[in-house]
């Protein structure tokens, strides 16, 4: 059998870590392979060897069979390599056709581009492969989903053969998804080789050919998608058997810890990001928030927490108002907070650890007495929290916070909201780039708070975790609640419609 | 392994190993340049240790092996550079960038001066007014950028400087309004409102040492105690890395940064009294800035902003300064001391460069190993 691309024997060392260790990747022609492992398994590393963004320490690149040397994207893309990256890489302000072109733009006399020449180019690869995408649009105006396509469509313009695609389905609905993986079968029957990077082990099932998995550098096997099922891939993955369903036993709401009146909320722009949105919570239950990124979420944890300004309606945490508290005051009443955005949040990552687990209780007794703080008891706070919660770091109570992996890092942020003992629970994608033995013990852990009686809201972009552990599901969409659902009677698709506008349940359509 | 190269690939310790390598190099540079222009570098280093230890060299075993006042006028020009270090260090480490010291410092100087000329108390409760002035003037001097930053995120560094103008012209024109005052000083201050020590004096050969000396060793403890033992120290500290987190943490970011900049201002206008009722027994009227605010970043950067790393840098920057004449004497320009000074917050600055040449270092040195 042929090979489009053979990378053999690959070691890379960055200082301190050795990132592959002796990985060798095979990719056919024509088909979808898919490279899965956890966060820091070297996935990325690998595709970056390849990209041209690093250089290997030992081991050999072929391509078509030809062993080639690699030095700089520019390389990769004469060798017909295209890479999807994560984070898109768009001017905003620049239209879909001077995007694509940009770096290689085709030119009239005297060096001017060729704008027109470019966008029949680009209008007639949209329509070759049904991207639909509007070539004279401005970036900043198309939807996430779309702007991938612009992504895709740069490669292709470049003539790639091997695309490689970079957990692409982080940002996108259950539909896009789909649509995107219709695309990559498309490219996969036209002879395009596709290497799609993800930990999602639903999506190599659906779309992929050929599996390869790494475990801490290390390559743990390929397998082909079509003899394999989830469980295997996930033990593979991680190294143990691996439990998808979390154990929740059913119950009945308490009584009501939260409510939120017609709350409205503006953003950074001044827009309306919230709209008068009311909602319940209960004590002992798991409200799951499922929505688009950028629908009013963050806005609207912000305004619970305190760190934004509430335009109208309120808050009220059992029985008291809080909406016009400042953030301590709400702190002090009971509330919880995970942040999504750990590192600019959840952390101060120059602080040692024991600092940071009690960032806001460092005031308090005994934790400080008449101003002057007491490291003893800040010692045995932290001690106490690394012990319950099973934070791992190098120097225990004294590790800089910067120096522990993410699972440990969010694992310390869960232990301090939870030991600080809210009655109220926010957890904004708690599980966000952390690997699944992490997410496994952080769903646990929100489960066994629901048992205790608490409130949660959690606020999340992926819908597997939505449906696995709350006990009902708001759906929301441009600031407001468009339905609230039961997780047993209802799926992804339906919540997908919700999300994107097109359904509303339950609520009044006004 | 050696001693030295296990120290040298210690990561905790880069906080101490880089300034150190810093310096050497510096001086290291600082004597190429001196043998590239045909001068003695043994004139500078002489110098620079009669300067800090009172040792003269040339003359050793002789009755003028040691002199003491050398190593007094030394200290009196480590005292002020010293407190302008602290308060930009203090200020560092709320995030914050002081350029104001040299302002704060002027009207603390003036304040000191005023309440010390126109006060006629007995001593033991004159001085403390004296330094309680200069300390409020100062605070006053730096409230106004930490209250428009606060308030208006106006960035500190422009109020800074352009407040560091204002001070220099207002208390200019505030000495030259004292009762006679002449063009260029301000008439004597009262004894008992001055920081002069005939003690200290006498043990240090007639140098101008004063009792800031104590001052200056009671404003370093407490900055330790503020920074590193209060639960205020930790809401600046906070703040200084992360003011995100530290909203979210439910501290007030912006009271913050106003108090930083005062606390940071006290420092530098206790700097002031050193100077005005220290060093000097009256006002003077300057004509330009005398970069004792700028010393104090250099102070800073070099004490990686903490305590006890001021307290030395500031030493060794005051050496430098205070080396400079008998540099002179022995035949090295003056320049050459600046050049050295000058290197070494160059070399600070490039202190992540270091630390990966040090990285890399360990790195080889492990595979090497194996």
């Amino acid at each position: 059998m042929e090979y489009v691309i053979e990378m053999l024997n690959i070691t890379k060392d960055f200082p301190g870590i050795r990132a592959n260790d002796d990985v060798t990747l095979r990719v056919k022609k024509g088909e979808i392979h898919a490279l899965l492992g956890e966060n820091g398994a070297g996935k990325s590393t690998l595709m970056s060897i390849l990209f041209g963004l690093y250089r290997p320490n030992k081991g050999i690149i072929k391509v078509n069979g030809k062993e080639v040397q690699i030095d700089d994207p520019h390389v990769a893309n004469d060798l017909g390599i295209g890479m999807v990256h994560q984070h898109f890489k768009l001017v905003e302000n620049f239209t879909v056709t001077e995007n694509i072109v940009l770096g290689s733009e085709p030119k009239k006399s005297f060096g001017r581009v060729d704008i027109e020449k470019a966008t029949k180019k680009v209008s007639e690869t949209s329509e070759r492969y049904s991207l639909s995408v509007d070539p004279s649009s401005k970036i900043e105006d198309i939807s996430v989903g779309m702007q991938q396509r612009v992504e895709i469509l740069k490669m292709l313009y470049r003539d790639a053969e091997i695309l490689i695609f970079d957990e692409p389905t982080a940002v996108l609905t259950p539909q896009e998804i789909d649509d995107l993986m219709d695309i990559m079968r498309m490219f996969a029957k036209e002879g395009k080789s596709i290497i799609l990077i993800t930990h999602k082990l639903k999506e190599i099932l659906a779309v992929a050919d050929t599996c390869t998995v790494l475990r801490r550098g290390k390559l743990v096997g390929t397998v082909d998608v079509a003899d394999t099922n989830e469980k295997e891939l996930a033990e593979m993955m991680v190294g143990r058997e691996v439990f998808f369903q979390v154990d929740k036993p059913k119950r009945e709401p308490g009584k009501k810890v939260v409510e939120i009146k017609g709350l409205t909320v503006k953003d950074n722009r001044k827009l309306k990001a919230v709209n008068n949105l009311s909602i319940d919570i209960y004590a002992g239950e798991i409200l799951g928030l499922a929505g688009i990124d950028g629908n009013g979420q963050t806005e609207l944890i912000e305004a619970l927490t305190g760190l934004r300004k509430i335009e109208s309606g309120k808050v009220v945490l059992n029985d008291v108002e809080i909406s016009n508290y400042s953030i301590r005051e709400i702190t002090e009443a009971g509330i919880g907070h995970i942040p999504q955005d750990r590192h600019k949040f959840g952390l101060v990552l120059d602080f040692r650890l024991d600092e940071n687990l009690v960032l806001q209780t460092y005031y308090q007794k005994p934790n400080s007495v008449r101003g002057i703080l007491n490291q003893e008891a800040i010692t045995k706070k932290a001690e106490q929290i690394i012990e319950e919660f099973d934070v791992r770091s190098g120097k225990g109570a004294e590790t800089s916070a910067r120096s522990m992996s993410g699972g440990n890092q969010q694992k310390a942020i869960i232990g301090r909201e939870i030991d600080r003992s809210p009655a109220f629970l926010i957890a904004a994608q708690p599980t966000r780039g952390l690997d699944v033995g992490a997410i496994e013990y952080i769903h646990n852990r929100l489960v066994a708070e629901r048992e205790k009686e608490r409130a949660i809201l959690l606020v999340s972009l992926e819908l597997d975790e939505i449906l696995n552990i709350s006990d009902r599901i708001a759906v929301i969409y441009e600031g407001e609640i468009v339905g609230i659902l039961d997780p047993e009677k209802t799926d992804e698709k339906e919540i997908g419609l919700m999300m994107s506008g097109s359904k509303r349940v339950g609520v009044a359509n006004e | 392994m050696s001693r030295l190269k296990k120290l040298l690939m210690d990561e905790s310790k880069y906080q101490i190993t880089v300034p150190i390598i810093a310096i050497l190099l510096s001086f290291l540079i600082g004597t190429l340049v001196m043998l590239f222009t045909g001068i003695n570098p043994l004139g500078a280093f002489k110098a620079l240790i009669r300067t800090m230890t009172g040792l003269n060299l040339e003359q050793m075993f002789t009755d003028k092996m040691f002199n003491m006042r050398y190593v007094g006028e030394f200290l009196t020009t480590a005292i002020p550079i010293t407190l302008t270090g602290l308060s930009v260090a203090f200020a560092f480490r709320t995030g914050l960038f002081n350029i104001g010291a040299e302002g704060q410092l002027l009207v603390g100087a003036t304040a000191a001066t005023l309440a010390s000329v126109l006060l006629d108390l007995p001593a033991f409760i004159h001085v403390p007014i004296v330094l309680l002035s200069a300390t409020i003037a100062g605070a006053i001097w730096g409230m106004v950028p930490g209250y428009l930053k606060a308030k208006f995120n106006v960035h500190e560094v422009v109020v800074t400087i352009m407040m560091n103008y204002t001070a220099l012209y207002f208390t200019n024109y505030v000495l030259k309004a004292l009762p006679g005052s002449t063009l260029i000083k301000t008439v004597k201050s009262n004894p008992s409102g001055t920081l002069e020590s005939d003690f200290l004096s006498s043990i240090t050969n007639g140098s101008r040492l004063h009792w800031g000396i104590v001052v200056v060793a009671l404003a370093i403890v407490a900055f330790w105690y503020i920074i590193e033992k209060t639960s205020f120290g930790f809401e600046l500290r906070a703040v200084g890395f992360n003011p995100d987190a530290s909203r979210y943490a439910g501290m007030k970011v912006n009271r913050n940064v106003m108090f930083s900049m005062m606390i940071a201002g006290a420092f530098a206008g206790l700097a002031g009294a050193m100077i005005s009722v220290g060093t000097f027994d009256y006002g003077r009227v300057l004509v330009g800035f005398e970069n004792y605010g700028f010393d104090g970043i250099a102070v800073a950067l070099l004490g990686g902003n903490t305590a006890i790393g001021v307290m030395l840098s500031g030493l060794l920057f005051g050496g430098l300064k205070s080396a400079q004449p008998l540099m002179q004497a022995n035949g090295v320009p003056m320049e050459i001391a600046k050049i050295i000074s000058s290197l070494i917050i160059l070399f600070v600055a490039m202190k992540y460069g270091f630390e990966m040449l040090l990285r890399n270092y360990a790195e080889k040195h492990e595979k090497e190993g194996k």
